[in-house]
């Protein structure tokens, strides 16, 4: 990236590197402030007494004899066995990004290369689609999934993530694919190639960052949905998030936020490794000259 | 609590429930599903009915927060998902209205001899519920702040108003009041109290129509906000877990609060030694001079569905019957809840519930139409407690919200 | 792309978007305009734990046959549309009438549940949305002028906002707000008021309930613009530097109209997004202070007797919203499509 053009002076370096520092600490500090925290009890973390407590973990000190404490971590992995929505979590992310990015890289292309009217009218539909709220979605889909003894299980969930991501996914991709121009599988249909080698050897290795973006969405889509899992799943299938929730409490009964808390953090290390992993992929950009034009 | 002492408890209640897994229930066979809330009390009552699981019956339990929400679409279906739903006095109201549950009079007839009479839910003659437990919001103290301010403990809301002023002129603390003032169900709730407090009726007999309009309904406005008076300041965004966190801090002398939260008010880790000493609870308070308290009665109990073979609902109540043994009382069981099953030996913690059963609370309204009145009530109180509207508008506001709900649900 | 070619490459996705969205859809505007049935009551004695009482119950026995024959219910039309819950058409008729200035119409109007949403989720969208487009924007520019190896933990952290769970998020982000949490004591230092409390003011809350919008969905428009900024054609901006652009020229005539359908994209969704906005109120508890559509939804949906149909009418009501919010991009995209023909 480090073209002639990019090239710039020392000031304009400066005020955008020190722009970087002021967007990642306002990015950063909570998520920092929380996983420190969630070394303490609760009475320190949520410090009413004084905010400083959350730091100096006082009460923390007063209770377990340390300053920090696992306890957090033990009771959420082990006594509340969070390893189980963790798998659960993994499974439907992992078939919910592979269905959505497969059905949605043919659609979004299909529609970017059509100059049909039809095409057009549904991208349109399918954001009117997007527009209506997921409650409302989902608390209708609850009578006909238990008349058909769909509800409760993994595969359910994970189709209804793909179809009510799928505007999105599509749009996405759809927006993408209009900026490769056109020439490119055009000349490879060309020499003898059918539309769909055309999409499969031509257009979807010059996609690659459109489609890790993308993925990165539908996972996190599915990652932090609430509204579908928490509706649609029984207990031993619960994914993170509404196993979370459920840590919180409810007006009647006492929750426990800091297992909540440990929770938090220990979801948010796959997506750590996961980042670090695809950012090459992200940041590597499209192979040299391959779209020039 | 200690770490030894939980995982002690831990391994207790792994060789309890080990110790009385296939217990023979009587069951030849059937299926058993039940839904319910995930509060431990239910789920000792879900671990009970799973013990009879044998071969040839197969018994699930699904025990979650959102069991309201998936209840009726779990049981409108034929054969319904689940046999058994856990409600509550409002909670079974929905149901009923659906017509899902069915009469259990045969089943207690043939299986249910031991069950108590008062355990039995019937409505217009036929028992339609077997309640476990109960519930109820009495006062929570701290018996140090009250002795070192000089007020008696109070026993109605005006004394209450008045020790808190005493507490806050003498500095000890800033808003000495605690309140469960979250818009919404919350707040709603706290009207509900406090309007069957002072005497009033939330409906015309026999009719949906609403009747809180009046000046018992100004009166119990007005007190509400005399009593936000005395909180902190974002009332408004405090739920019954942000209220109990105030007063494990120290911030608060003085709250309505549950029964089933108040045993394991000062258990939490980092609880000041100071709090723990002062803690008390006592029965629910009165309000001008109204012989009734301003709290609600609740249980919880369990049902059977109707849209099941009868072989299901056999097993399924003879299941539930023996989750609520006296068998499943033990020292950890018996501090979840103020059972209703035969044997329970009150704890200490239980005093403020049966002191408002005592003192002749009143039960939450299972009427079909109290819970659009309670959503109204949530969403058009705020309005008042900001002072954006006088009393008067905001109980007009709070029947015409109530009445166009009431017309779509055809009860108008 | 020939009819019979894009019929099986659209083919796998319309049918989920047709089984999962569209037929419910259907259903929802179906119960949108019928109602239950005039229920018939009788007064019976309950009796529980705590002594028995006369209570009014519903007669199924009475309603059966009813309900059997029209399993759908009373056909309402448009009824529930034009109700106080909804758009209260009367009220705000009378609201006309009897206000003597404009100042008391509007405050009767901000009475009423669908206004009193649709005043603060408007702000909410047209507040949100072009600020953080703006600042993804600029994350973006200044993320893509980072040297390789600290890009990575850049973008990570950068996601965060939108990574953690808004549930367990807004959480704690609702315990720093707090008067005495850590964002709570700073601005009470800073503005030097010991009583300032962020969630006991309508105003702040509003505030406080943007910013963490713009803080929320900003990652997404930089991950997007990001995106966009690895395609730039080199040599266009090789030749604008020959040509002696400065840097916001070359900015403002090269980089932004190549991403400028990225722009659209964000816009649309994010749009979108904040006109449904719905977890930071729950996360917040500010339902006191602001109620959006999809609120009120949850709120119809959540109490203990559900009000399908008037869940359904807002959420009709709120696609009909959405649609006439994104008629300006929509014009936009058609003017696109059509000039690729």
């Amino acid at each position: 990236m480090s073209s002639v053009a990019m090239r710039k002076s020392p000031t304009v370096k400066i005020m955008s590197y020190g722009f970087v520092a002021i967007w990642l600490v306002l990015a950063a500090f909570p998520f920092i402030w929380t996983l420190w925290g969630s070394f303490k009890v609760e009475l320190d973390f949520f410090s009413i007494a004084d905010w400083t407590d959350a730091i100096t973990g006082t009460r923390t000190l007063a209770e377990t004899g340390s300053a920090f404490t696992g306890a957090g971590y033990e009771g959420a992995w082990v006594q509340e066995e969070f390893w189980k929505a963790v798998i659960n979590t993994f499974i439907v992310c992992f078939f919910t990004v592979i269905t959505s990015l497969t059905i949605g890289t043919l659609g979004g292309y299909a529609l970017s290369r059509s100059t049909f009217k039809y095409a057009f009218w549904l991208l349109i539909a399918a954001l009117i689609f997007r527009a209506m709220p997921p409650i409302t979605l989902v608390s209708g889909y609850l009578l006909p999934f238990f008349e058909w003894n769909l509800w409760g299980i993994l595969p359910t969930s994970i189709i209804v993530l793909v179809a009510i991501n799928q505007p999105f996914t599509l749009w996405m991709l759809h927006s993408f694919f209009t900026k490769i121009p056109k020439d490119l599988d055009e000349s490879a249909m060309v020499d003898g190639c059918t539309r769909f080698q055309a999409f499969r050897h031509v257009i979807i290795p010059v996609m690659w960052p459109g489609v890790i973006t993308t993925g990165l969405f539908s996972f996190l889509l599915a990652y932090n949905d609430f509204a579908v899992t928490a509706m649609l799943l029984s207990k031993e299938n619960q994914t993170m998030v509404p196993k979370i929730a459920s840590f919180l409490g409810t007006t009647q009964t006492e929750g426990n936020v800091m297992f909540a808390v440990a929770a938090v953090v220990s979801a948010t290390v796959p997506i750590f490794i996961l980042v670090m992993f695809f950012q090459r992929q992200i940041v590597s950009g499209l192979t040299a000259g391959a779209v020039k034009g | 609590m200690n770490k030894i002492l939980k995982s002690g408890l831990l391994v207790a209640a792994l060789l309890g429930s080990t110790a009385i897994a296939h217990a023979d229930c009587g069951i030849e066979n059937g299926r058993v599903s039940i839904v319910g809330n995930e509060f431990p009390a239910i789920q000792t009552v879900g671990k009970g009915a799973e013990a009879c699981a044998t071969d040839s019956v197969e018994v699930k339990t699904n025990l979650t927060a959102d069991h309201q929400k998936i209840n009726l679409a779990g049981m409108t279906g034929n054969p319904a998902e689940y046999t058994s739903a856990i409600v509550a006095n409002s909670s079974i109201v929905a149901l009923m209205n659906d017509d899902v549950i069915r009469p259990l009079d045969d089943l207690v007839a043939k299986h249910g001899s031991d069950i108590k009479k008062n355990q039995l839910i019937t409505i217009g003659g036929k028992v339609m519920a077997v309640a476990f437990m109960a519930n109820a919001q009495h006062l929570v103290y701290r018996a140090d702040v009250l002795e070192k301010a000089g007020v008696e403990v109070p026993t109605t809301y005006e004394e209450m108003l008045a020790a808190a002023e005493k507490i806050r002129s003498m500095g000890i603390m800033e808003n000495p009041v605690g309140g469960a003032y979250k818009a919404g169900w919350n707040l709603a709730q706290e009207f509900t109290n406090m309007f069957i407090g002072h005497g009033g009726e939330f409906f015309k007999a026999g009719t949906a129509e609403v009747t809180i309009n009046n000046e018992k309904g100004v009166a119990t406005l007005e007190m509400l906000k005399a009593l936000t008076a005395y909180m902190n300041p974002d009332y408004l965004t405090h739920d019954s877990n942000a209220t109990n966190a105030e007063y494990r801090a120290g911030n608060v002398a003085l709250m309505n609060m549950w029964g089933s939260r108040a045993a394991t008010l000062t258990e939490a880790d980092g609880v000041s030694d100071e709090v723990k000493a002062g803690f008390a609870i006592a029965g629910p308070m009165t309000v001008a001079g109204g012989d009734t308290p301003a709290t609600t009665l609740w249980w919880d109990g369990w049902t059977v569905a109707k849209n099941i073979s009868d072989a299901d609902a056999e097993a399924t109540f003879i299941a539930l019957k023996n989750a609520i043994a006296p068998a499943i009382l033990n020292d950890e069981t018996t501090q979840q809840a103020v059972w209703l099953i035969d044997g329970y030996q009150p704890t200490d913690k239980a005093t403020g519930v049966f002191a408002a059963a005592e003192a002749g609370s009143t039960p939450y309204p299972m009427l079909p139409f109290q819970g659009l009145l309670h959503t109204a009530l949530g969403a058009e109180i705020p309005d008042y407690l900001q002072g954006k509207e006088d009393a008067a508008k905001t109980l007009a506001d709070i029947e015409a919200a109530y009445n166009a709900a009431a017309k779509e649900k055809g009860y108008l | 792309m020939k009819h019979k070619t894009f019929f099986w490459f659209i083919l796998p996705t319309a049918m989920a978007m047709l089984l999962f969205i569209a037929m419910p859809i259907v259903s929802v505007v179906t119960q949108s305009l019928f109602t239950p049935h005039d229920q018939v009551f009788k007064v019976v004695e309950n009796c529980g734990p705590f002594g028995c009482k006369e209570e009014t119950i519903i007669d199924n026995e009475a309603m059966a046959d009813l309900n059997a024959e029209k399993p759908l219910g009373k056909f309402a039309g448009l009824a529930i549309y034009f109700d106080r819950g909804h758009l209260a058409v009367s009220e705000v008729a009378d609201a006309w009438t009897s206000s003597d200035s404009i100042g008391e119409f509007f405050s009767t109007i901000n009475n009423l549940p669908f206004y009193r949403a649709m005043g603060f989720t408007l702000s909410y969208t047209f507040i949100v949305t072009p600020l953080l487009i703006i600042l993804g924007f600029m994350i973006a520019i200044a993320v893509n002028s980072l040297n390789g190896a600290i890009k990575g933990l850049v973008i990570f952290f950068s996601l965060l906002p939108m990574i953690i769970n808004p549930l367990v998020g807004s959480l704690i982000l609702f315990w720093m707000v707090d008067a005495r949490g850590v964002f709570g004591s700073g601005l009470q230092w800073l503005f030097d008021d010991p009583t300032l409390s962020l969630k006991a003011s309508t105003t702040l809350t509003w505030i406080m309930l943007m910013v963490y919008g713009v803080w929320h969905s900003a990652p997404f428009a930089f991950v997007v613009f990001y995106a966009g900024l690895q395609t730039l054609p080199q040599d266009t901006l090789e030749s604008a530097m020959i040509d002696g652009a400065s840097r916001w020229e070359r900015i403002r005539y090269v980089v932004i109209p190549h991403i400028m359908p990225l722009v659209t994209f964000v816009a649309l969704i994010q749009l979108m997004d904040n006109f449904r906005v719905f977890e930071p109120i729950v996360g917040f508890n500010a339902e006191a202070h602001a109620q959006s559509l999809s609120w009120i939804i949850f709120n119809d949906l959540a109490g203990e007797t559900r009000l399908l149909s008037s869940a359904s009418t807002t959420s009709v009501l709120t696609i009909i919203g959405v649609a006439i919010l994104l008629s300006p991009v929509l014009v936009r995209t058609w003017r696109d499509f059509t000039r690729k023909v």
